[in-house]
């Protein structure tokens, strides 16, 4: 199991490099589908199959495509690519690197302290689903109003507006 | 299943989400912006799973799962503001919405 974690493991970071680099944003996409199945295929390594499958399902399914929906209606055309070297030199890259990279080295320090391992078994979708609907009802339940407040939201934002006018550029 | 340390979990988790921020910081279109976020609550689940299989307990995957309906709100609401922005703007510089005007 240990050379299936690493393998996706490098795999995760590699893609996700890759996503925070291209300039193409369908490309982007794409190497974050990649990323997202080499995520879920590491939570099946821990022992959690069902968060696996809703990984491929929900993330790397219905939040991806809805990415490359938007992405394709806002019709960016030809120059998109030119626009975004213009925005996004890699040398700026550099300052932000940098400062989360010591965050990081911090994280890896704590880390060096405590010695632990993950259990042994899996934790089958039964026990999952007894704490949703059991201790953690009222999360469920607040889940609802959070996706009732995003459909609102997003219907109300999203619509087009008659008489708008562009601002110049 | 043979034991995994979780500190591996934990690196894997802290790297994502370290590269997640990297790109909220240095990239201006919105768009990648919204993706580095949705990279950066993965590594969170990454790091929920890990603890939950630690002590074995089904509580981190009951986070993932409203991590999941969390993000997925937070991208129609965010993808509704980046098709509002490219009609109102016609661009997707994030620098280009700084002034509070309507």
């Amino acid at each position: 199991m240990d050379i299936i974690f690493i393998l996706a493991a490098l795999v995760a970071v590699g893609s996700t490099v890759m996503v925070i680099t291209r300039l193409n944003a369908i490309h982007a996409l794409l190497y974050l589908i990649t990323s997202l199945l080499a995520v879920a295929v590491i939570f099946y390594v821990l022992g959690a199959p069902f968060i696996a499958a809703l990984e491929v399902i929900i993330y790397a399914g219905a939040i991806m495509v809805l990415f490359v929906f938007v992405v394709m209606m806002l019709n960016l055309g030809p120059h998109a690519e030119q626009d975004e070297r213009r925005l996004f030199q890699p040398g700026m890259l550099i300052g932000p690197g940098i400062l989360a990279l010591i965050l990081l080295a911090l994280t890896f320090y704590a880390l060096v302290l405590p010695r632990a391992t993950v259990g042994t078994g899996m934790i089958p979708p039964q026990e999952v689903g007894i704490a949703l609907y059991g201790p953690y009802m009222i999360g469920v339940e607040l889940s609802s109003f959070l996706l009732l407040a995003g459909l609102v939201g997003g219907y109300h934002l999203a619509r087009r507006i008659p008489g708008l006018t562009r601002v110049q550029r | 299943m043979t034991n995994l340390s979780i500190d591996y979990s934990l690196i894997l988790a802290g790297i994502l989400f370290v590269l997640g921020l990297i790109g909220v910081l240095a990239r201006r279109n919105i768009v990648f912006m919204l993706l580095s976020v949705e990279i950066m609550l993965n590594a969170a689940g990454i790091a929920f799973v890990a603890a939950g299989a630690r002590w074995h307990q089904p509580d981190g995957q009951v986070m993932v799962l409203f991590l999941l309906t969390m993000a997925a709100v937070e991208v129609s609401v965010g993808l509704a503001l980046v098709l509002r922005m490219h009609q109102q703007l016609s661009t997707l510089d994030a620098d280009a919405a700084s002034n509070m005007r309507g």
